[in-house]
């Protein structure tokens, strides 16, 4: 097989763990919520959505039911961190990035202490899971079909979350609520209820990210420890993509590109790298990130601009 | 009162509070820790089924309980209090720096680098030295690359100094690959540049970061670029109306943070690990946010905290040992205990106010 | 008068603490007519119709719309009864279409089809004559775009009384005259529209009525076509009041400040210092009167050196030197370090002048702290003063260490002045210093600034209560829309006098000057 071609191959699902992490938070920053607790819920998502696999195991629910519900499972495991995380800044008005620097510290805890918990009795459980998360026609490694059920649900998601962005009326508020609360609590929008609502979705879909890259990507329990690098990309990835949804899909393959340089760009273009040039290689995301920062705030092109009321609390008595 | 049906409103409202004094905020505070500890150790009842006194017994045995782990608790707490040192000067001037982690674990790599390279042609006290000015070189520019970006075209700092810390750690990476032949990246303890042992081996460390913590707050307080800080973080447009370069501030203000980042991962190196690998900070770089944060940019007030937060780390991971639970365990503590103190201030800095009539009620 | 009522107002008051924003007004709308509400700054006009539009709740008082009695609490309430206001500040979204900002919070059960809600936006601003694009941004418009924006949002809710709280005061006379003809037209299409607004040739040109406000009441409703601008100006401002500030005679005056051809134009491509020329002297106490933003502010902050004008001089006689050198073009710190001083008294206490969250001796230190070259800051000297303003003021603060964001506006004036006149200034300016306080303290301010003049200071001051410049200044200047209309002696000039100037555009200059000749004859 192409070598090039399998890269993307695998770049693809790879760039779906970010996609959810970047949908999720894209939500949450339209409402004006910086929510840095992305890497923390998505490890979260993952030990729920495992959690309730490893109830499963071994009963006789029709495989289908499994995946459904333990997607379900994680998505609902998200919902309760975006509820925490919107109590506390939304309601108790506290720090945006304090509050999302517990949550993650918090979740990345939580997450290790229920996996090794649950590995300490049959961790291998989740390879059986595996295949649940295949379509029946999956077939060799190498080819799109192979793609689970929750690289399409990925897609589904953003290109949902787009469409809502942009082409409906609740996309409009949400969008008002996160660039300017006071106006938009002036024309009758309920602020606090948009934030809730969008903030708890948001964690619910960022925490389908990790039970897809543990279940289906990685296929193992260990998986969970790379899980809140990954998470913080996700959130980095959310400036890549300029706040926009349908880029992010292109986007997040790119980052699963970049992020396997290390490994794959020496074997592509057939040259004998240094071993110790891979963390090099392993920095581009993050490197290339920074550039986009920059340019982003350099340009000042509006549209490019973060929500203007990004990070602040608000308080309609301080107007 | 066909007006009180027509509307729906809350029975009570929220009003920013004036002022209150502090030891009505630290009850606050106080009350919100024993609510956490109470959740935790509820929670450690179903978990590992110890009652909620052995779970606090064990907490302080694991800190208190023999004079090794007392310093062990002293020395995790002043790696800590050093790095939360490090992030307030650029708090207090609403900078969000959450790059610590990055530019301690560059200070680090830039200590080992030093060591690696002139350890055999340098005597130990010189060497030190190098270390010590290369750790605070190496943070500096951490810090401040994101600064002048931000000064310049207002990059958002907070993304910035986080990709920093990936960088950081990619970097570690590439020079331990280049350091260990066998490729293992692993690298074993320096035998050069370690730092004097001045009574206990953790003693001069302690010391160093007490000496920093006065001379930060010293700055912070009585000099006039610390004033400067304030007035930046208070207020940009007083800044500008008494000529204060904001640009400029913000610049210097992280070349100073970036540099005790450094100077922290110096410590860890010459002080304690003579190595570095990519889990070297292991986080305190965020945890010295909130120590920071919860002791409201104080450096005096931060010797409590980051005992505080350490106490939380260590005592839980007591639990872990004597329940044989995993070692997360510390970490969903501190993070709850987190969570109730954050949500807490708001009972400091807001009041509900009872609507009693309608005409109270009323919004001036 | 044979149109319907729209809305009518009974016995309408509101109280702030213990001040009386409104008192027992009665006020009487009528479907298809212009109603100018006239008075000076701070006569409760925006307060009276945020009543109406649902900021605010009247204390007491009723409120009724096509006759029927009303409960408004919110702006939600007055869209059910049709009534929208067009506020001064925008609340519009930066980033979103024109479009996008006139349906965002709409709940009209359709599916939401941004299309559609361009074509209708299109449709409105057709039928009566706006000229604006519903695709374009908000942050790529011009302010007159921008109130469009907002008359388009009122008019897409249904609203069929519109209130306008001075719309002229952002807009070219040009643009003015388009916002005109545009109300006209509402007007024949039956709707009601509320204007504030303190020019009187505006109300002359566009109102069916005006109802003037003074000092929280209702003087009276009158006709347009039955008025005339110096009855009207009479009205607003009232008849004299006796105040008794001391004003002693300027003793050795020389000129100090010479501001020759000021120009200047801000963001927006708008004019706000239009070929400003005076001299103030050492000595003496030189007023600007005119309404808020006709470039008072711009002014100040000019001869501070926070904003660079377009052309002009600023030329600055150094007392100790005796040299003469232009400030233009310098920041703030060049211009202390020249040895110039200027003491700045922004009309932003909070904002600018002070840190909040600084205690009294911090905020001392502002602008002292650079001084000597030690790296440490020294909080002796200004805590010495601190307490010297605390005692010579009677500031009401607990201890020099209170936080100056829990003063009480009065107490955070004088230290804000004091501080200010501790820097022992050549040249002492003060926007607004008695705004927010009791008359107490305003008078302490008063002395303070009078005593600052015999020292031979030369005191600019900028202020809003006509009463208090006719008695404190020696001279008085006028501007109105960034032009100065009249420089006056403050011994020898009334109150209407002032008013007049105040009001006095391009446009209605010809024809007030002649009246005010008549008044004089008379």
């Amino acid at each position: 097989m192409n070598p090039f071609l399998d890269y993307i191959l695998t770049s693809i699902p790879l760039g779906m763990t970010f996609l959810y992490g970047c949908t999720g938070e894209i939500l949450t920053e339209k409402a004006g919520h910086l929510n840095l607790g992305i890497p923390g819920i998505m490890c979260i998502g993952g030990a729920c959505g495992c959690f309730a696999l490893k109830l499963m195991n071994g009963t006789n629910i029709p495989p289908a039911l499994i995946v459904i519900i333990s997607i379900l499972c994680a998505f609902i495991g998200g919902i309760l961190m975006g509820a925490v995380y919107s109590f506390l800044t939304v309601t108790l008005k506290a720090n945006q990035n304090v509050t999302g620097l517990a949550m993650t510290t918090f979740g990345v805890g939580t997450t290790k202490f229920i996996m090794n918990g649950m590995a300490g009795n049959g961790g291998t459980i989740y390879l059986y899971a595996l295949d649940y998360f295949r379509f029946p026609f999956a077939e060799s490694t190498n080819s799109l079909k192979y793609n689970g059920v929750m690289v399409y649900l990925a897609l589904i998601i953003a290109l949902v979350a787009s469409f809502v962005l942009t082409r409906t009326r609740v996309g409009l508020h949400l969008r008002a609520v996160g660039e300017n609360p006071a106006t938009a609590d002036a024309v009758g929008i309920n602020v606090t209820m948009y934030k809730y609502v969008a903030t708890c979705i948001g964690s619910g879909i960022a925490a389908l990210g990790g039970l897809f890259y543990i279940m289906d990507y990685a296929g193992s329990y260990e998986a969970y420890k790379s899980i809140e690098a990954l998470g913080w990309l996700a959130v980095a990835l959310v400036i890549f993509t300029l706040w926009k949804p349908h880029i992010s899909i292109v986007g997040s393959i790119l980052f699963g590109m970049l992020y396997l340089a290390g490994s794959r760009i020496p074997t592509l273009l057939k040259i004998q790298l240094d071993i110790s040039a891979t963390p090099l290689l392993q920095m581009l995301p993050y490197v290339v990130t920074i550039i986009v920062l920059i340019v982003t705030s350099v340009s000042k092109k509006r549209e490019n601009q973060p929500p203007a009321g990004l990070g602040l609390p608000y308080f309609r008595e301080e107007r | 009162m066909k007006m009180r049906e027509k509307t729906h409103e809350l029975p009570f409202h929220v009003v920013k509070r004036d002022t209150m004094p502090f030891w009505k905020s630290m009850t606050i505070r106080i009350v919100a820790v024993v609510a956490a500890l109470l959740l935790c150790s509820v929670l450690s009842v179903f978990m590992i089924n110890a009652n909620p006194f052995e779970f606090i017994e064990t907490m302080i045995d694991g800190v208190l309980g023999s004079s090794r782990r007392l310093w062990k608790f002293a020395k995790d707490a002043s790696i800590l209090l050093c790095i939360a040192l490090a992030v307030t000067p650029a708090f207090r001037m609403r900078f969000w720096n959450i790059g610590a982690e990055g530019q301690t674990l560059i200070g680090a790599l830039a200590s080992v680098g030093v060591a690696y390279y002139l350890g055999d042609h340098v005597p130990n006290g010189p060497l030190l030295i190098l270390m010590f000015v290369a750790s605070i070189l190496a943070g500096a520019i951490w810090g401040c690359v994101p600064a002048i970006f931000k000064a310049k075209w207002n990059t958002n700092e907070t993304l910035f100094t986080l990709m920093m810390n990936y960088v950081a750690s990619g970097l570690v990476a590439y020079f331990l690959l280049l350091w260990t032949p066998s490729g293992s990246s692993v690298l074993g303890a320096l035998s050069v540049g370690h730092l004097p042992v001045i009574g206990h081996e953790y003693l001069l460390l302690i010391v160093a970061v007490l000496v920093l913590t006065a001379i930060v707050y010293i700055y912070l307080h009585y000099t006039k670029q610390g004033y400067e800080i304030s007035v930046v973080g208070e207020s940009e447009n007083t800044a500008r109306y008494i000529g204060i370069g904001v640009g400029k501030v913000i610049i210097r203000t992280m070349i100073v943070s970036g540099a005790i980042c450094g100077l922290a991962g110096f410590l860890i190196v010459g002080a304690l690990d003579h190595s570095v690998t990519t889990t070297t900070v292991g986080g305190m770089g965020f945890t010295a946010i909130m120590v920071s944060w919860l002791a409201k940019f104080n450096p005096l007030v931060m010797i409590g905290t980051s005992a505080f937060i350490t106490f939380m780390q260590q005592g839980s991971a007591q639990i872990t040992t004597r329940f044989n639970i995993d070692s997360a365990f510390p970490d969903i503590v501190v993070g709850i205990v987190l969570f109730f103190i954050i949500g807490c201030e708001f009972f400091i800095s807001y009041s509900l106010k009872f609507r009693e009539s309608k005409k109270k009620g009323e919004k001036e | 008068m044979s149109k319907p009522v729209a809305l009518e107002l009974k016995n309408v008051s509101k109280y702030f603490g213990s001040l009386a924003a409104n008192k027992n007004v009665d006020l009487t709308v009528y479907r298809g007519e212009i109603l100018a509400i006239l008075g000076e700054n701070g006569c409760g006009k925006t307060t009276l119709m945020n009543m109406i539009a649902g900021i605010y709740y009247p204390d007491s008082g009723s409120i009724s719309v096509d006759g029927q009695e009303v409960v408004i609490r919110s702006p939600k309430d007055a869209f059910r009864h049709g009534i929208g206001m067009i506020h001064q500040h925008f609340k519009l979204v930066d980033l979103f279409t024109a479009a996008e900002n006139i349906v965002l919070g709409v709940k009209n059960g359709q599916r939401y089809n941004i299309k559609e809600v361009n074509r209708k936006v299109q449709e409105l601003a057709d039928k009566y004559g706006f000229n604006v694009d519903p695709k374009k941004k908000i942050y790529e418009m011009s302010v007159s775009e921008k109130q469009t924006v907002e008359i388009l949002k009122v008019l897409y809710r249904g609203a069929d009384i519109l209130i306008l709280d001075e719309p002229s005061a952002v807009l070219t006379p040009q643009e003015t005259d388009k916002l005109f003809d545009v109300l006209r037209r509402m007007r024949e299409d039956g709707k009601s529209i509320l204007i504030i607004t303190h020019k009187l040739h505006e109300v002359l040109s566009i109102s069916d009525r005006v109802a003037v406000l003074r000092k929280g009441e209702h003087i009276a409703t009158v006709d347009t076509a039955t008025t005339t601008a110096s009855a009207l100006t009479e009205m607003m401002v009232g008849k004299k009041v006796e105040l008794n500030i001391k004003r002693p005679e300027p003793k050795n005056t020389c000129d100090r400040l010479e501001v020759q051809g000021l120009n200047m134009v801000d963001a927006e491509g708008i004019k706000v210092l239009d070929n400003i020329s005076f001299t103030a002297r050492a000595g003496e106490i030189l007023g600007i009167a005119g309404i808020a933003g006709s470039g008072q502010r711009e002014l100040l902050e000019s001869i501070a050196g926070l904003c660079h004008p377009v052309t002009g001089k600023i030329i600055y006689h150094n007392p100790k030197t005796g040299e003469s050198e232009d400030l233009r073009d310098k920041d703030p710190v060049a211009i202390r370090e020249l040895g110039v001083r200027l003491s700045f008294v922004p009309e932003d206490r909070l904002g600018m002048g002070l840190v909040g969250n600084m205690d009294i001796v911090d905020n001392m230190m502002l602008r002292s702290y650079r001084k000597g070259h030690s790296i440490f800051v020294d909080r002796k000297k200004p805590g010495d003063l601190a307490k010297k303003i605390v005692e010579e003021l009677e500031v009401a603060t607990p201890s020099t260490k209170t936080p100056v964001r829990r003063l009480s506006g009065g107490n955070v004036q004088k230290v804000l002045v004091g501080r200010e006149i501790a820097a022992s200034p050549t040249v002492l300016m003060a926007a607004y210093p008695v705004r927010g306080l009791d008359i107490n303290s305003s008078y302490t301010i008063y002395d303070l600034l009078t005593e600052q003049k015999e020292k031979g200071v030369s005191v600019i001051f900028v202020g809003e209560d006509l009463d208090v410049l006719v008695e404190l200044c020696d001279r008085i200047l006028v501007v109105c829309a960034g032009r100065i209309t009249g420089i006056l002696d403050g011994r020898n000039t009334t109150k209407e006098e002032i008013g007049l100037l105040m009001t006095k555009t391009e446009t209605s200059a010809e024809t007030e000057k002649k009246e005010v000749t008549d008044n004089e004859n008379a």
